[in-house]
């Protein structure tokens, strides 16, 4: 579904992703992991047109189409989604409003009428009770003054409402207590579906007990030096990652 | 996203820059005593008034331009500005007014029988220097309310206008003010007699044509014990290489129980990136409460000129009176603005709040100006400022000047004053939800001015919210 070959890419100058290659597959759950500066962030950010990071060889593409050529929202109306790391806090701009723009646009895109204000109070109402919170974030400003797993369940919201096709979860698990790493996970999969895939950026384990991935890839030194199963996992949590360079 | 892209996204022709082809009469540049007994005698004024603007001229003359602003400019030549333009049709009603003013006042969006129709405003529209046309005279007439020109007034209702005219700003208040004393040419007057509440939003659009002419508007408003108003002042100009100059006066009073809303939108030419062409806007605007719980409220958004000077004020003189400042001013292009309010407290208990909200972008300054003085006998006087600036790029200013001066112990005096900027990680996050650049910078400013727009009247609030968005677009999409 996203063909991701031989990708350099660079921040500063600096290049990060040497050669990096990874196909995403229609209604599967990719893991990714690797050590602290292997690139996993940067992957995401190449991924969705980041303004840091310079492309300078490879191509990605979204069944056929060149992603590279895209503008960020471009891809993200061709159904790329990024949970952010750490999403940014903006003031004076209600939560309802903003992602009820965003749903529109993506409406408008299929060719369906846009939801008025009524409606789409509706929608995001039921979706923030089964997420678990409060119906006071309606009427917040974006990501001002949430606490961390706020944050990180907003991003679950966003990625329900709009129902995108590549779901990118960078870091999702980060700073989140049980309560809302499950609720989080729980978020993940009911999304999961045929028709979407996943790509679950993650530096520790604890994520991938609750959405069970169907392939672990490994990401060291800008490159995906391994790809197994679920077994995979529990290899690292047992060894670390020293295991992949001893073998 | 490249400093270039937010330029052109913030930047754009001025949308409403054309010119209306109809004969003016308009005297030669220059102002002399005879100047002003042209102006005069045009207007068929009685002689008290073509005294006071004598007298007002005479002090004109002993005075000097003030330049503590923080606005750079070349100085104004005041010989090379005719002082006085009107279209040469008189009209007595609609049906005459000249085809071509009417077809203006469509490209600015205000077809007066459509807003007569439609909206329930009355409107004074101003082309130039003569009132053209007021409508709704009769309904408001029933009430007792005088909603005219000011030139009509000082024939028909001289003894409020010799009253309270100069009452607030006096003749000799400042240059710009003294300078407008003399040599005013129309304007808007409007009396709202005890305990009536004025029924409809009452609106000018103001709208300078003529080359090389300056404008100079004059405004009373007076609000009898327990009534209400609320007024809606819109502008704009067309589009010039020279500067124009724009010095109007406004006096409001509010007597006992009385409240005036003051609203206006300032869409006046902001001249090119370079600073070449574009209004000088030197305006003075001042209200007081003169009785118990009187309110006034200036709520302003400023989009226009190529300079603003102006602090539309509060003389808080009733016990428990209520005196309030919204302000939204953006600077783009190269536009400068030193701008901001003087609550003066004198009554007991009485309370100001002051809502400032700053945006610049490209080459644009914007200072807040802002005094709040709170007088020995207002005991217990209140106030609330909160000045914000938001910066789009990295080569345009924003400053903030607040000056407190308290002669009251028990005065509580808050002041809040942040600055920010649209970060790049802001519009990348709204981007990759599917926002385009554009409405993701639109977005941002809008949810920055919210306040300040809550408190426009609703058709006006949208006019706002389109000119915000005309002013941020660019010509991008």
């Amino acid at each position: 579904m996203l063909d991701i070959k031989n990708i350099h890419a660079e921040i500063e100058g600096k290049e990060i992703l040497k050669g990096l290659s990874l196909t995403l597959e229609r209604g599967k759950v990719h893991a990714i992991m690797g050590p602290n500066g292997a690139g996993k962030s940067t992957l995401s950010k190449t991924i969705v047109g980041h303004y840091e990071v310079t492309v300078s060889e490879g191509e990605i593409l979204l069944d056929g189409q060149n992603v590279l050529e895209m503008e960020p929202e471009q891809r993200a109306l061709e159904g790329i989604f990024l949970s952010f790391q750490n999403p940014v806090e903006v003031a004076g701009v209600n939560n309802a409003y903003f992602l009820r723009t965003a749903l529109n646009a993506k409406r408008e895109k299929e060719g369906k009428e846009p939801l008025n204000a009524a409606e789409f109070l509706k929608l995001m109402r039921a979706h923030l009770e089964r997420l678990g919170m409060k119906k006071e974030l309606i009427n917040r400003s974006l990501n001002e003054g949430f606490s961390g797993g706020e944050k990180k369940r907003n991003e679950i919201l966003q990625m329900e409402i709009l129902e995108p096709k590549v779901i990118i979860l960078d870091e999702i698990d980060s700073g989140l207590d049980i309560d809302a790493l499950k609720a989080v996970a729980e978020g993940i999969n009911r999304m999961k579906s045929p028709e979407r895939t996943f790509l679950v950026i993650t530096h520790y384990s604890r994520i991938l007990d609750y959405i069970e991935p169907d392939y672990v890839h490994v990401l060291q030194d800008g490159k995906i030096v391994k790809t197994g199963g679920s077994e995979l996992v529990s290899a690292l949590e047992a060894e670390g990652y020293k295991i992949i360079n001893e073998g | 996203m490249s400093q270039s892209k937010v330029d052109e996204l913030v930047s754009q022709e001025y949308q409403l820059g054309f010119t209306t082809d109809i004969e003016s009469d308009t005297v030669p540049p220059g102002l002399s005593e005879n100047t002003i007994k042209f102006i005069s005698a045009k207007k068929e004024e009685p002689e008290w008034m073509l005294q006071l603007r004598l007298k007002a001229y005479k002090k004109w003359q002993t005075m000097d331009e003030p330049h503590w602003a923080h606005l750079k400019y070349e100085p104004v030549d005041y010989q090379a500005i005719s002082y006085f333009s009107a279209p040469k049709q008189a009209p007595d009603s609609l049906e005459e007014v000249d085809p071509k003013i009417l077809e203006t006042y469509e490209k600015l969006g205000i077809p007066l029988e459509e807003q007569k129709m439609l909206q329930g405003i009355a409107v004074d529209a101003v082309f130039d220097s003569v009132s053209v046309k007021t409508t709704f005279s009769e309904t408001l007439s029933e009430l007792g309310i005088i909603f005219c020109s000011i030139s009509e007034a000082i024939k028909d209702h001289q003894e409020l206008v010799q009253k309270y005219m100069y009452s607030v700003v006096p003749m000799s208040d400042n240059y710009y003010a003294t300078l407008n004393s003399a040599v005013f040419t129309d304007g808007t007057f409007v009396y709202i007699p005890k305990g009536v509440r004025c029924p409809m939003e009452l609106s000018t659009y103001f709208r300078m044509n003529a080359i090389n002419t300056g404008q100079f508007e004059r405004t009373l408003i007076i609000a009898d014990e327990g009534s209400y108003v609320s007024y809606n002042e819109g502008c704009s100009a067309p589009q010039r290489d020279e500067n124009q100059l724009h010095a109007a006066v406004v006096e409001l009073i509010a007597m006992k129980d009385a409240q005036i809303k003051y609203s206006t939108i300032q869409n006046w030419y902001p001249g090119d990136e370079t600073g070449k062409g574009g209004i000088y806007n030197f305006v003075t605007k001042r209200g007081i409460c003169e009785g118990e719980n009187a309110k006034i409220s200036w709520t302003q958004v400023e989009t226009g000129s190529a300079l603003t000077w102006k602090y539309p004020s509060c003389i808080l003189k009733g016990d428990n009176s209520v005196g309030e400042f919204y302000s939204v001013a953006i600077t783009t292009l190269g536009q400068q603005a030193d701008t901001g309010t003087k609550m003066i407290h004198q009554g007991k208990n009485s309370k100001s709040t002051i809502v400032s909200k700053g945006i610049s972008a490209m080459h644009g300054q914007n200072s807040y100006r802002g005094l709040v003085k709170v007088g020995a006998s207002a005991t217990d006087a209140r106030n609330s400022s909160q000045c914000d600036s938001l910066l789009i790029g990295s080569t345009c200013g924003a400053h903030t000047y607040p000056y407190l001066e308290a002669h009251n112990d028990t005065a509580q005096i808050e002041h809040e004053a942040t600055t920010s900027k649209i970060s790049d990680e802001q519009l990348f996050y709204l981007r990759q939800r599917g926002i385009t650049e554009e409405n993701a910078v639109s977005m941002i400013v809008h949810g920055f001015c919210k306040e300040v727009f809550n408190q426009l009247p609703m058709e006006f609030a949208v006019e706002a919210r389109e000119l915000l968005n005309i002013t941020l677009e660019g010509s991008v999409g």
